[in-house]
């Protein structure tokens, strides 16, 4: 298991090359100039010269290439163009709205999604059934942003129940906390719950068709224990899969999300460094993010062992 | 228990839950002004920057030793009195009493002489004013003297400057960082001081009321007279999406929102709870900016043939809708403001589409496509271009427009290259009124060749007319000068102005004070 960890870990890093070198070069191909954001409107071509030199932009690409690896090697991920703040403390301002969000949003889907994917199965062909599934075409079909305005339409503005927007930090309380985030994390749960659902009650009822059901309803257990106990439990390795995957489509999703509400996490964090061209802002979230994903599907594929003991690495 | 009974029992455990959710407080902050700003506060050095969001920043927290009010008149601030000599060389300023600075320590003349010094070495109009000072120090503690080498109608103009860059004043020990750095504190004189530890760039920026400070006895004056603080704490809340902070401001989340998108206008205008304030009358003009290093733009008659193709209404119309929130207006140095004048300008910008025609037919223009840089990110931006293709198109140009976000734009400007190598022939923007007020001020103007702005336009003429603009003190003979300026500016095009246009902001109705000036300022503002 050990062993196989540390493969893991060790193949990850060519990955995280290859990323940091696209990253790089992607954001120095698109058009854009940080100096020219950063000198404002009415500034002269020298005005942004001297900037470009100040930010070390006038240096060769390589050269640019080298001193950012070897600053991130060192756990310095430079300083931000624009806030002149470490990108580290940005980042770390930023990290727990996007958690929470993120967090909050994968245990909201998995507790709706599981239990209404194996009411579908175990009514398959039944109204609650074509209700489960239709919801779950709707869930693919409406982006987040047209849901987001929605339920701040219904739950904010018509009925008062939640803020329209922002976010409140955990350490003031996790009444508020909780106050702000239920709507947006409803909203990003959308589209994971009609995945969700879709791909448990496919797991549940082709496990539903096994003869180790069979066995155990013959044998008198109750229809609770037969789902919860045998069906669901042996359903769960493609359905933790999905989970895994959906975290990788969370991210896009948090960007829209935290936009609509205003929350100010490491989506809208990386939207404004993108629209400005604050290259280590961006580099810096990017690299975060691939290594979040990485890390992600390694603890997926070590749940495997604990949910399917037949697995082993 | 049977599988319906566990999800009645969820159900009930979610409804609790929500009940409980709903039933959270929110915090009412009775003295505390929630603003959307229109832009994320990233810089905040006024210095070192032309960004508005940060000229904005720099009026919460410092003051200025002039401003100039709802007339356009320039008024003291910091100023208590001043003295001219006879031959208009020397002039002498002393400061108010009782000024103070955030961190305790009192504003003196060496504070005003340092910070005016860092800001003449950046800013355009300082750079002119400068071009005339001979000695500029400090006499006493609240005693600054300038000398001139001959007489200009700048200092007092320049002084009292309203928009970026402003010269704000800081101590001494910040506003000896040179120009070209970040200054790394944020002490001012001003009504409010900034709090550093709850700036959250990105989310919010939080000043509080200084109660050292101690504003002149005039009421609230355009940009002048007493900066009344009557908010214990402002908080710039950062909301990019439009919808979301028009959602912010009719459930009252926030009390202002600056810049409203004109499509959500009917929306916010119908709320019985918010109402909307011209707090601008000047507004904002819109020009075409041509590249006249770049063929053909090279020639001043086929530059001169878009006055002819152009016409103000269709731009206006394209991007605000609503004639409430736009006004014709030929004169280029904004109408209703001492310089303004229609001179020349009678058979210009009425889309004399043959007359347009004539002008390239003489000039020879070949037909080479117009780059035209079209900027797709800011709602108040993205429909000139497609309107200026067209009229252009229809006045005998041939026009390859090229969309992309605004950054871009202002990355390409920069580019001398040629317009079919990564260069370009013109684009559209727009400035705050306040910034193109007068022939010096009006940064477009400026045809200094590489000197200039992107655009770059060489024009001795125009040069010497604006030098003689700034060595005049008669405002009588300085207006004249302004109407020699934009007759040159007809005949040897450095721009064309499109326009005026007004976004009103969107208050709550219990806020009431708001100051009706160039810049949205907050002092004399009240929650009630």
């Amino acid at each position: 298991m050990w062993g196989y960890i540390g493969r893991r870990l060790l193949a990850t890093l060519p990955v995280l090359a290859v990323v940091s070198v696209l990253v790089f070069m992607m954001l120095r191909l698109t058009p854009g100039d940080p100096a020219a954001v950063i000198a404002g409107p009415a500034a002269n071509s020298q005005d942004i010269l001297d900037i470009r030199e100040k930010l070390g932009l006038d240096k060769p690409i390589a050269t640019q290439f080298v001193k950012w690896v070897g600053g991130m090697l060192g756990g310095d991920f430079g300083e931000s163009f624009f806030y002149k703040k470490q990108v580290a403390e940005l980042i770390s301002d930023r990290i727990e709205p996007t958690l929470s969000l993120a967090v909050l949003t994968i245990v909201l889907a998995t507790l709706i999604a599981v239990p209404l994917g194996t009411l579908a199965a175990w009514r398959q062909n039944s109204w609650i059934d074509r209700v489960v599934m239709g919801f779950s075409v709707m869930g693919f079909s409406v982006p987040v942003f047209v849901i987001g305005y929605l339920m701040i339409a219904l739950f904010s503005m018509h009925l008062g129940w939640f803020p329209v927007q922002g976010y409140q930090r955990l350490s003031e309380g996790v009444g508020g906390w909780l106050h702000r985030l239920v709507l947006p994390a409803f909203t990003l749960a959308f589209i994971y719950v009609a995945l969700l659902a879709r791909m448990t009650r496919t797991s549940v009822l082709e496990v539903l068709n096994e003869d180790y059901i069979r066995t155990a309803r013959a044998k008198g257990l109750p229809n609770r224990k037969v789902l919860l106990f045998h069906a669901l439990r042996n359903a769960a390795v493609p359905i933790v899969t999905v989970i895994g995957i959906g975290i990788a489509l969370l991210i896009g999703g948090v960007v829209v999300t935290e936009s609509v509400y205003n929350i100010p996490g490491l989506g809208r964090l990386t939207v404004d460094a993108v629209l400005a061209r604050d290259y280590p802002t961006v580099q810096a979230v990017i690299m975060l993010f691939s290594v979040a994903y990485v890390l992600i599907n390694l603890a997926i594929d070590l749940l495997y062992t604990v949910l399917d003991p037949r697995i082993r690495y | 228990m049977s599988i319906t009974s566990l999800f009645k029992r969820g159900a009930i455990g979610a409804a609790v839950a929500g009940a409980l959710l709903v039933a959270a407080p929110v915090h009412a902050q009775q003295n505390t002004l929630r603003v959307v700003m229109h832009s994320d506060l990233k810089i905040v050095d006024p210095i070192w920057t032309t960004a508005y969001i940060t000229r904005n920043h720099g009026y919460m927290i410092y003051d200025t030793l002039f401003a100039m009010d709802a007339k356009g008149d320039i008024k003291p601030q910091m100023v208590d009195k001043w003295t001219v000599s006879p031959d208009n060389l020397t002039w002498t300023f002393v400061l108010r009493d009782g000024l103070m600075f955030h961190d305790d320590k009192p504003v003196t003349s060496e504070d005003v002489v340092a910070s005016i010094k860092r800001w003449a070495q950046k800013d355009s109009l300082g750079q002119k004013l400068f071009s005339f000072v001979k000695d500029f120090s400090p006499v006493d503690a609240k005693t600054f003297r300038m000398t001139l080498n001959s007489p200009t109608g700048l200092v007092l103009l320049a002084l009292g400057k309203p928009s970026s860059n402003v010269p704000f004043i800081m101590p001494k020990r910040i506003a000896d960082t040179s120009p070209n750095e970040q200054i790394k504190e944020y002490v001012g004189s001003g009504p409010f001081v900034f709090q550093t530890a709850e700036w959250k760039p990105g989310d919010r920026a939080v000043y509080t009321k200084f109660a050292k400070y101690r504003p002149r006895s005039e009421p609230a004056n355009g940009m002048a007279g007493g900066k009344v603080a009557k908010v214990d704490r402002i908080e710039w809340r950062v909301m990019p999406d439009g919808q979301t902070a028009v959602n912010a401001l009719r459930a009252g989340e926030v009390d202002m929102v600056e810049d409203t998108a004109s499509d959500l206008l009917p929306v916010v205008t119908k709320d019985p709870n918010i109402k909307m304030i011209a707090q601008n009358p000047l507004g904002n003009q819109y020009v075409f900016r041509f590249n006249t290093t770049a063929k053909p733009f090279d020639n001043p008659k086929v530059r001169q043939a878009l006055f002819y193709a152009f016409n103000q209404e269709d731009f206006l119309k394209g991007v605000h809708g609503d004639p409430q929130y736009y006004k014709v207006c030929k004169a280029l140095f904004i109408c209703g403001t001492p310089l303004a004048t229609e001179a020349g300008m009678a058979d210009k910008l009425e889309s004399n589409f043959k007359k347009s025609r004539e002008l390239l037919a003489e000039a020879k223009y070949d037909g080479t496509p117009i780059v035209l840089m079209h900027s797709t990110d800011l709602q108040v931006l993205t429909n000139l271009a497609p309107v200026a293709k067209s009229l252009m198109e229809r006045g005998g140009f041939k026009v390859d427009m090229q969309s992309m976000d605004w950054q871009s734009v202002v990355a390409r400007r920069a580019k001398k290259d040629a317009p079919t190598a990564g260069g370009w022939h013109a684009f559209l923007t727009s400035w705050v009124a306040a910034d193109v007020l007068n022939p010096v001020g009006t940064a477009f103007l400026n045809s200094s060749c590489d000197k200039a702005l992107f655009g770059w336009p060489c024009d001795e003429q125009m040069e010497k007319l604006r030098d003689q603009f700034a060595r005049e003190t008669d405002p009588g003979k300085q207006k004249a000068i302004a109407e020699q300026v934009q007759l040159r500016y007809l005949e040897a095009p450095t721009h064309v102005n499109l326009g005026q246009w007004y976004k009103p902001i969107a208050v709550r109705k219990n806020i009431e004070g708001t100051v009706i000036a160039p810049v949205v300022v907050f002092w004399n503002i009240e929650k009630k």
